[in-house]
């Protein structure tokens, strides 16, 4: 028997025991499956906890409901992985030898990173959303909350879904004036990079609607300790920013196996071939979802596209044949903006978000780079669509992997890319 | 060559890092308002340019600090306001590509 490990069981790595396990034959290969968690948390769900849209259940899952019949599923830590000699020790030192391996262990928050963030106002006044428990502290918070200044603020980039910490900001602008009390909340929204978004034209539109929700925008802005005392944040050059309560994005890392492995870049996360999905290192190791170092955005959207990509690599690479499939970026997301409204981006390496509409051309129903309360629908449904449909490997019926130009309206750019 | 005649990008980048020498980077640095580059400068610059020629994008900060030995809070004094930006500049090479 062969062995094909698959590291992770979260969005990336469930998509994948799904797609192989109906490909694979079945008497030559075992797939196994590992993750520290029994749990699968829909994470897009996390961002509408704050404000008491969706509760802690509605975003959890037994992990073991997504898993195909016929593989193997462990349930523990991963120690090490021992790449030069094809094979993963987990915490009780047990030993797993593997012929393929798949690196699906996904990027988390490392609020350590930041001098004064994990101090004495962390989960006081001091929240995070992109984990289980700092989404649900933060909703505690704001049910009692009268008021102030509430900063939001990124630390650094590259950090997971990209768009999430604008959404929060456009939410809470919702949900403080159904709370009649948006005349008391200052809303600040900081961040590292030169505008609203990192790409141009995706960038002045949010940078608009900031403006018009009355939000406001600093830019430029790295973050380089926060005080607890005076409650405020500083960069490195030394601009304060107070709050009464910070939303901190923290600086995002793949996980520490992947630094202690030495297969990790300077975040942890892994060079991976941004064509191929191969490990720049290991010919036998592939790489997926957030745990990649590629400039690809992290998103499940994303994991998805890729997944098709690297199951045709990997059946290549496994009958020695070349590698033909190219993942070209693609990245596709619902955008909350507020009042039932949303906004649809869909954009790859090469090319910027443009209006049009999606996904048939002229047809749509959803609207990219327009604010529309369908696009708010999309965004709904697309919970049930992770659950039911993308875990489980299928195809999300006319959407492509690869990124389409029809129905688009492309415009001449002067693309500036942003730090 | 001098600076003037060079061709640059719409961020005042230089279009072909070839045409880079020591010379021109003090050049560019007077543009930033560094009016003298210290070993410590020349530490990350050249860091700065070796990346690019083997990788084709600049390094992050977080790369910078942990190759150059040159910590984030000594960044921003020798480059102050977005040094990733401002050595890239000064090193002939594009604004780093950064991340979406
Ligand atoms: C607030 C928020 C909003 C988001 N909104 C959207 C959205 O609207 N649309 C969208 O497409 N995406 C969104 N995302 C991003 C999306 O959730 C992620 O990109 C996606 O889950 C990545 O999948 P992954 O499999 O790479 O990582 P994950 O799903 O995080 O899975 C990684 C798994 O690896 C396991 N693991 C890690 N290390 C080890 C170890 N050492 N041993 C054992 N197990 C380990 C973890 O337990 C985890 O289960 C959002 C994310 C957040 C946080």
């Amino acid at each position: 028997m062969k062995n094909l490990i698959i590291l992770g069981a979260g969005t990336a790595g469930t998509i994948m025991a799904n797609k192989l396990n109906g490909i694979l034959n079945k008497n030559e290969w075992l797939i196994t499956i590992i993750d520290q968690s029994r749990e699968h948390y829909y994470q897009p769900g996390f961002l509408f906890i704050p404000f008491e849209i969706y509760r802690k259940k509605d975003v959890i899952q037994p992990a073991k409901k997504f898993f195909p019949a016929g593989i193997k599923s462990v349930n523990s830590p991963v120690k090490l992985i021992e790449a030069d000699e094809n094979r993963i020790l987990l915490e009780n030192d047990s030993v797993l030898s593997y012929d393929f391996l798949i690196i699906a262990t996904g990027a988390k928050i490392a609020p350590e990173q930041t001098e004064g963030m994990k101090d004495s106002l962390w989960y006081k006044q001091i929240f995070d959303f992109y984990t289980i428990d700092g989404a649900v502290k933060l909703a505690e918070f704001f049910k009692n909350w009268e008021g102030g200044r509430m900063v939001i603020n990124i630390a650094e980039m590259p950090i997971k879904c990209p768009v999430a910490p604008l959404e929060f900001a456009f939410l809470a602008d919702w949900y403080f004036t159904k709370k009649r009390i948006r005349d008391k909340v200052e809303i600040h929204f900081v961040t590292p990079l030169s505008g609203a978004f990192t790409r141009p034209i995706a960038s002045k539109a949010f940078g608009n609607m900031l403006e018009k929700k009355n939000i406001k925008l600093t830019t430029d802005f790295s973050i380089g300790r926060v005080d607890n005392d005076e409650k405020k944040i500083i960069s490195w050059d030394e601009q304060e920013i107070p709050f009464d309560v910070l939303v901190s994005i923290p600086t995002n890392m793949g996980d520490d196996v992947i630094g202690r492995s030495g297969l990790g870049d300077e975040l942890n996360f892994v060079p991976t071939d941004k064509h191929t999905l191969r490990s720049e290192k290991h010919n036998n190791i592939f790489v997926l979802g957030d745990a990649t170092n590629l400039p690809s955005s992290k998103a499940g959207s994303v994991a998805h596209f890729q997944s098709e990509i690297l199951t045709e690599n990997l059946v290549a690479a496994i009958d020695n044949r070349p590698m033909e499939a190219k993942f070209d970026g693609h990245a596709n997301c619902y955008i909350e903006s507020g009042f039932g409204k949303g906004f649809l981006i869909d954009f790859n390496y090469d090319t910027e978000p443009l209006p049009g509409k999606f996904p048939l051309p002229y047809i749509g129903p959803f609207s990219l780079l327009g604010e529309t309360k369908m696009n708010h629908y999309g965004k709904m449904l697309f919970r049930w669509i992770y659950w039911n449909i993308l875990l489980k490997g299928y195809k999300i019926p006319i959407i492509d992997s690869h990124m389409s130009m029809a129905g688009k309206k492309a415009m001449e750019l002067q693309i500036s890319n942003q730090v | 060559m001098s600076l003037k005649e060079l061709q640059r990008d719409a961020d005042g980048h230089l279009t072909n890092n070839k045409e880079w020498t020591e010379e021109i980077a003090k050049e560019l640095a007077a543009e930033e308002g560094i009016d003298l580059l210290t070993e410590r400068h020349w530490k990350v610059i050249n860091l700065m340019r070796k990346e690019f020629l083997e990788k084709g994008d600049a390094p992050s900060i977080r790369k910078l600090t942990k190759e150059s030995g040159v910590d984030t809070k000594e960044l921003y004094a020798l480059f102050p306001k977005g040094p990733a930006k401002k050595a890239a500049k000064i090193a002939g090479i594009p604004k780093p590509k950064g991340c979406v």
